[in-house]
């Protein structure tokens, strides 16, 4: 078990994080873009996308949520070791972690004020599957319209409705991701 | 001894690659992934002293630095010319710092670092540009106090930007900004394109992500690809794309944004691409101009 905690990261990590970062930075700027991110795992439920992107871009700046069903011994050291992040509930946290379901509603995440609207929160979401087909997208990143399988677009739109406040959302599911920024507009029928 | 620290140094070893430490890439990555999330806004962040004094391009090196892959050419222009002091020096640095391939034909570039220009060929998906940028902050010269221009943005309050650009048509008949001209961002934010031409401002809708670094002043900030970008303007004045009057005296180019040179003491000049790219290649293909 303890060995579980210590491995999984990246084997060369400044050339690793580099190329995850481009993919999810290319993800993130074409919302509805699913893209592939490789070189981490961690304990389960932990899938590799997500392993690789918080290795990336989480650490002891980060306060990250670990939402139940995620919560647990194993990925908990495993976060101590490699991301050194301080847990924190969901109305601290710069990161949180887990299914949609688990995570709860997104009220209760940081979304940013006025002033500052980036001081908000980042979903990584955890997915079975990822399928550029569902909800149609609109908006910055996106030429013409985009497609995404996303939980619940209702929600979403709310939070879209927000801008410029509002959550980010990294969904992952495997070793592939995409990303949902706050700026993207949702056709919800 | 001493020679053995020389090589070290030219080959980069001893530095971590992309020479930032990874703590400090991560800060910068998430700015940037929360300046894509939120078109036009300025994210504050903890800038760090580079090798290279401030006005050089801190911001567009930290921010170069923060997405270089190993697979990446990068391409580095000042004000489009591929091989000027700045631009060379920042090209040299990274394919040391980072051993990534280099360019000056932006058509192969993944990677493009610009002060002060938008390259004439029309950008990819795949690209990235990184913009240098003095003054991220459009109504600082307007407001000098951050708490306040911070409101403004909040509140969307641009009404100041549009006195300004009305004074420049009482006083001059038409809006006299030629560089660094406001744009409206998806409708929300306006922000500044740094002190790009104005005759550029067209070409920051496009394919390609552009970002924005500004070191001294610690913003970092983007457009996302196919971002509405409105250059600001009024009914009876609208936006207007200029450039000088006339051709390329070396490629014959009617369509790209000209220097002027002073060519003697008697009152000799030409006009040439700003994009040397740009000129090289046409020249290449045997376009030619007047005094080629």
């Amino acid at each position: 078990m303890r060995q579980d905690a210590l491995s999984g990261g990246f084997a060369d990590p400044p050339r690793e994080a580099a190329l995850v970062f481009r993919a999810a930075l290319d993800a993130m700027s074409r919302p509805g873009r699913i893209v592939q991110v490789t070189g981490a795992r961690g304990p389960a439920p932990l899938s590799p996308a997500a392993a690789a992107l918080m290795l990336t871009c989480c650490d002891a700046e980060t306060p990250l949520f670990l939402a139940p069903g995620h919560d647990g011994p194993a990925l908990r050291r495993w976060v101590a070791f490699h991301l050194g992040c301080p847990l924190v509930p969901r109305g601290e946290a710069h990161f949180a972690l887990g299914t949609w379901e688990a995570l709860g509603p997104l009220d209760a995440f940081p979304v940013g004020t006025p002033d500052y609207p980036d001081r908000s929160a980042t979903l990584i979401v955890e997915r079975d599957g990822l399928s550029a087909s569902g909800t149609r997208l609109t908006g910055p990143g996106i030429d013409g319209a985009a497609h995404l399988d996303l939980p619940d677009p209702a929600a979403l739109a709310a939070n879209a409705a927000r801008f410029p406040l509002g959550v980010d959302l990294f969904l992952t599911a495997g070793d592939r991701l995409a990303a949902l920024p706050r700026s993207t507009r949702l056709e919800v029928s | 001894m001493r020679d053995l620290q020389d090589d070290d140094a030219r080959s980069g070893a001893g530095y971590n690659f992309a020479y930032l430490d990874e703590q400090t890439k991560r800060m910068i990555r998430r700015a940037l992934l929360k300046a894509v999330a939120i078109p036009g806004y300025q994210v504050p962040f903890a800038s760090r002293e580079m090798p290279m004094p401030y006005g050089w391009g801190t911001g567009g090196v930290q921010v170069t630095a923060a997405c270089l892959t190993p697979d990446d050419t990068l391409k580095v222009i000042d004000q489009g010319a591929d091989d000027t002091t700045n631009a060379v020096s920042i090209r040299r640095f990274f394919a040391r710092m980072a051993g990534v391939a280099t360019t000056e034909r932006t058509t192969e570039a993944t990677v493009i670092q610009t002060r002060h220009r938008v390259p004439e060929t029309p950008l990819r998906d795949g690209q990235i540009l990184v913009y240098q940028v003095p003054i991220p902050e459009p109504l600082r010269f307007l407001e000098p106090r951050e708490t306040e221009t911070r409101r403004m943005h909040a509140l969307e309050e641009y009404g100041l930007m549009h006195v300004k650009l009305y004074e420049d048509i009482a006083r001059h008949g038409h809006i006299a900004t030629s560089y660094a001209y406001p744009v409206k961002v998806e409708g929300r934010y306006v922000m500044d394109p740094s002190p790009i031409p104005k005759f550029d401002n067209p070409k920051l809708e496009t394919a390609a992500l552009q970002l924005f670094g500004a070191g001294r002043e610690q913003r970092i900030y983007a457009i996302p690809p196919h971002t509405r970008v409105v250059s600001l303007d009024f009914e009876d004045h609208p936006f207007e794309a200029t450039k000088a009057d006339a051709a390329c005296a070396l490629c014959g180019a009617t369509d790209s944004y000209l220097d002027e040179v002073v060519t003697d003491d008697t009152g000799g000049r030409m006009f040439v691409c700003s994009d040397t790219d740009y000129c090289a290649t046409r020249r290449e293909a045997s376009e030619t101009g007047d005094s080629a």
